[in-house]
């Protein structure tokens, strides 16, 4: 049925310096199809998109839209919209200081006035009939970075594409929103629209997707129906090998001992600007806890506030029994707490710097400003960790930013262990990245543990979060509301306790 | 070899270090006297040297030296400061009142230097304070000085453009007897292997450019951003009252309204020449002064065509205008493009498709 296609891609290659990217990749999407694009860290998908999308020039191969013989000449992100290929990316590309309208309409057209009124009705209809909680004259910057996702979106929907291209949309969504985006995705298929959806989330691909198409280094694995495959082949042909049961894991999850009375970290009625409620929050030593709750539920604030990212307002805070004061992160840092953001790329890296000046910047700040550390110690430590994690970079020297999303998360995680922590905070360590990298992070937080670090995790996949942690503090609306453990931690439990309604039997 | 050519030509030195080759060649087409060094006998009886390129490396000093601190200010808080002259009015003006006050020793020329460094950096708190704490755009909150400084300057002497007369002071603003080569020359020197020293021996650089180009995560890790935001427009002024004594030095007088005037913009562009984003982030100190000592062998070239004085800076801008779009993105990828066309075998080897774009 050569008339369904409705993007074929033959023979992709595209190669950075030191870098084959792509590698005589073929991809085949029909009307009215869910495609997903899997693939680890450094596959190529998302390079596979930019070349589609005519961010980056392809090396060699043929792009053909539709059933049209002449091959499609995408130069530009202009050229690739005006076929009717629509992108919504990973991270978002809206400009924050302008209005929900401009962002839908801004681009759009070669027209030279504008119409203000008709911009904002016409959007206040799309969000409606989208369902999203925004209104048209709200600057972008004010609405959460869910809302602003699916502004997005409707944005991409909006200019009647043929091909519409989700690059990791779930990652910042909530459960509701995600399946909110999901109908969303059925109707615009009833429509006829190809969609090329990339996601890290396992589940959502066997909830939403027809087809898969896998990606290895740069190569095509193959293209293959969802039913065909079920999911731990399809790990296995991400990973290009038998993915050892992640499921064990959880039984080893430890604990922690209970040295005495003494925690290695202890806080009462600790508050901070970011507005959540006065807390109290105890870890052990070599204990796994978790934070869950809906997203903007107050996770992030609770370890931020220990941590003393956001301004402390008032609490008591004891280290391994010692009282003591946060004021500041590099308080928190010389007491052997890390602290690993939420937003890698806004809170973590540092963009321009090497991976080994981003790896050792933590531990060198601990040393002070007067004493850096040699070019070949610096190089060591990079080293030793690039090989420890499994970082993919060219040189300890390469900047940071040209790393793909997991090499990032963990250059970050490396810049943390470099510093021996007795307690590790890990907010979102695994948003955004692969799933053979998510199964090595959860490893290593385990492997801490029995080193006997605390760590603290905070993960949107509560299967992650159970599989983890050995006890789960349930946040909602900016409040602790419940605390799990053991028997209680089960997915049916802890969505009753985020919903409330555990509360009563309490 | 190739390698260190191919790393040479990523370098962001690669565009000052052209420009200046370029300025070079120029002149030997032009006149291969240009680079006479002459050995003379100066006023004061001194052996010296003389010619273009010693006056060139003579002239540029204060230039340099502003150049290093706006390196440090520009990285850290991706913005610049454009009140250095007027600062070093200021500067110029107390060391002149301590040195007026006095007999001129070398005890009291130490003291006057260090009551103008005290008042530069002062006048760098205040715009450290405007930028850091109250996030005030580095060029807005830098403006107010720019403005007030030369009438500060002007009130510090009570409105009178002093001279001071100490053959002491000629020893730093023109030359020390038995050594042949202008003092401001050695002063940069020394300076600059502080200041290169101060970058080994100390964070500064990588604290500053984390902070520069993402001051979040500087913070996230311990750095304390505010702080750093103001030391570098501390450490500028240092800078600025180190250009303002050797300016006063050279004249024996401080004259307010022209001391070191326009000198913000030259500062400015020495650091864009030497491959420095204005927009902060990473930078290179030894780029800013190659861009100081290219701005002042152009000028220096110019006046040697007998051009006149006022259309000198005419001149200049156009050459700037050239080394400034010859290293822009746009141009660069150009030129990379044009190169692969021209050398198609290379283009395998060296694939230098922008990266990470």
């Amino acid at each position: 049925m050569p008339n369904d296609i409705v993007l074929s891609m033959r023979n992709i290659s595209k190669s950075f310096p030191g870098v084959r990217a792509l590698h005589d990749v073929d991809f085949t999407l029909n009307k009215g199809e869910i495609h997903a694009l899997m693939g680890e860290n450094g596959a190529g998908k998302s390079t596979l998109i930019k070349v589609l999308t005519g961010v980056y020039p392809k090396d060699a191969g043929q792009i053909h839209i539709e059933d049209c013989e002449k091959e499609a000449s995408i130069k530009s992100p202009q050229d690739a919209q005006n076929l009717g290929i629509s992108t919504v990316y990973q991270e978002i590309t809206l400009c924050p200081n302008l209005t929900v309208a401009e962002n839908m309409f801004i681009g759009r057209g070669n027209y030279r006035f504008v119409n203000w009124q008709t911009m904002r009705d016409k959007t206040r209809e799309i969000l409606e009939k989208l369902n999203i909680p925004a209104r048209a004259t709200q600057q972008l910057a004010t609405c959460s970075l869910a809302v602003q996702q699916m502004v997005a979106i409707a944005r991409a929907v909006d200019m009647e594409c043929k091909v519409l291209i989700l690059d990791e949309p779930t990652s910042s969504l909530d459960e509701r929103e995600v399946g909110k985006l999901f109908t969303l995705m059925r109707e615009l298929k009833s429509r006829g629209v190809g969609i090329i959806f990339i996601t890290h989330f396992l589940e959502q691909v066997y909830e939403v997707c027809d087809r898969i198409t896998v990606l290895r280094n740069g190569e095509l694995i193959g293209a293959y129906d969802v039913k065909d495959l079920p999911r731990v082949q399809l790990i296995s042909k991400m990973m290009g090998k038998e993915l050892d049961d992640i499921s064990q894991m959880h039984s080893k999850s430890p604990t922690g001992e209970r040295s005495g009375n003494v925690h290695v970290l202890e806080a009462e009625g600790l508050s901070s600007v970011a507005a959540t409620k006065a807390f109290d929050f105890k870890i052990d030593r070599g204990e796994v806890n978790g934070f869950t709750g809906l997203l903007g539920s107050g996770r992030s604030e609770c370890v931020r506030a220990i941590f003393g990212a956001d301004k402390v307002t008032g609490g008591k805070v004891l280290v391994n029994g010692k009282p003591v004061k946060i004021a500041k992160p590099k308080d928190a840092m010389k007491l052997g707490i890390g602290y690993l953001p939420e937003d890698r790329k806004q809170d973590g890296i540092v963009d321009e710097l090497s991976v080994r000046e981003n790896i050792i910047l933590a531990l060198q700040v601990m040393r002070g400003f007067f004493r850096p550390f040699s070019r070949s110690e610096a190089e060591k430590f990079a080293d030793e960790y690039i090989k420890l994690l499994g970082i993919k970079t060219a040189s300890s020297d390469t900047p940071i930013k040209s790393l793909s999303g997991g090499n990032q998360q963990k250059a970050i995680l490396a810049r943390w262990l470099l510093t021996k922590p007795q307690y590790l905070i890990l907010d979102e360590p695994t948003r955004g990245i692969d799933v053979g990298t998510k199964v090595e992070i959860q490893k290593l937080v385990l492997q801490l543990a029995q080193d006997g670090v605390s760590v603290t995790f905070i993960s949107s996949e509560i299967e992650e979060m159970l599989r983890t942690c050995s006890r789960l503090i349930v946040m909602r609306d900016r409040e602790i509301v419940g605390e799990l453990m053991q028997d209680d931690m089960t997915q049916a439990k802890i969505m009753h306790t985020i919903a409330g309604e555990a509360a009563q039997n309490d | 070899m190739t390698k260190w050519l191919k790393k040479f030509q990523k370098s962001q030195l690669m565009i000052p270090l052209v420009a200046l080759l370029l300025l070079i060649f120029f002149n030997m087409i032009r006149d291969i006297g240009f680079f006479s060094i002459n050995i003379t006998t100066n006023n004061d009886g001194n052996t010296v040297l003389s010619g273009n390129l010693i006056s060139i490396l003579n002239s540029a000093s204060e230039l340099a030296i502003i150049a290093i601190g706006m390196t440090l200010v520009t990285a850290s808080s991706k913005g610049q400061d454009i009140s250095v002259g007027a600062v070093a009015a200021i500067a110029g003006s107390v060391f002149v009142r301590v040195l007026k006050e006095h007999n001129i020793t070398w005890p009291i020329i130490l003291v006057a230097f260090l009551g103008g460094c005290v008042a530069a950096i002062l006048c760098g708190a205040f715009n450290g304070a405007l930028v850091a704490i109250f996030k005030i755009q580095p060029m807005i909150a830098t403006l107010i000085l720019l403005t007030a400084g030369r009438p500060i300057a002007y009130w510090i002497n009570g409105g009178a453009t002093p001279t001071v007369e100490s053959p002491l002071l000629g020893y730093i603003g023109s030359f020390i007897p038995g050594i042949p080569i202008p003092t401001p020359i050695l002063i940069v020197i020394a300076f600059a292997i502080i200041v290169s020293l101060v970058l080994r021996f100390t964070n500064l650089g990588l604290y500053t450019q984390a902070v520069g180009i993402n001051e979040k995560s500087a913070r996230l890790n311990g750095i304390n951003a505010v702080g750093m935001k103001f030391l570098s427009f501390m450490m500028l002024g240092v800078c600025v009252s180190i250009a303002g004594c050797i300016g006063v030095s050279r004249m024996g007088l401080i004259n307010h309204e022209t001391i070191l005037l326009d000198i913000e913009m030259d500062a400015i562009l020495a650091v864009a020449i030497g491959g420095n984003a204005l927009s902060g982030g990473k930078f290179s100190i030894a780029g800013s002064v190659m861009g100081a000592y290219i701005i002042q062998a152009l000028t220096t070239t110019l006046y040697a065509m007998k051009v006149s004085s006022t259309a000198v800076k005419a001149y200049k801008a156009i050459v700037i205008i050239a080394i400034v779009v010859l290293g822009s993105p746009v141009v660069q990828r150009y030129l990379l493009i044009l190169r692969d066309r021209l050398f198609p075998k290379t283009v395998k080897a060296e694939e230098k498709q922008a990266y990470g774009d």
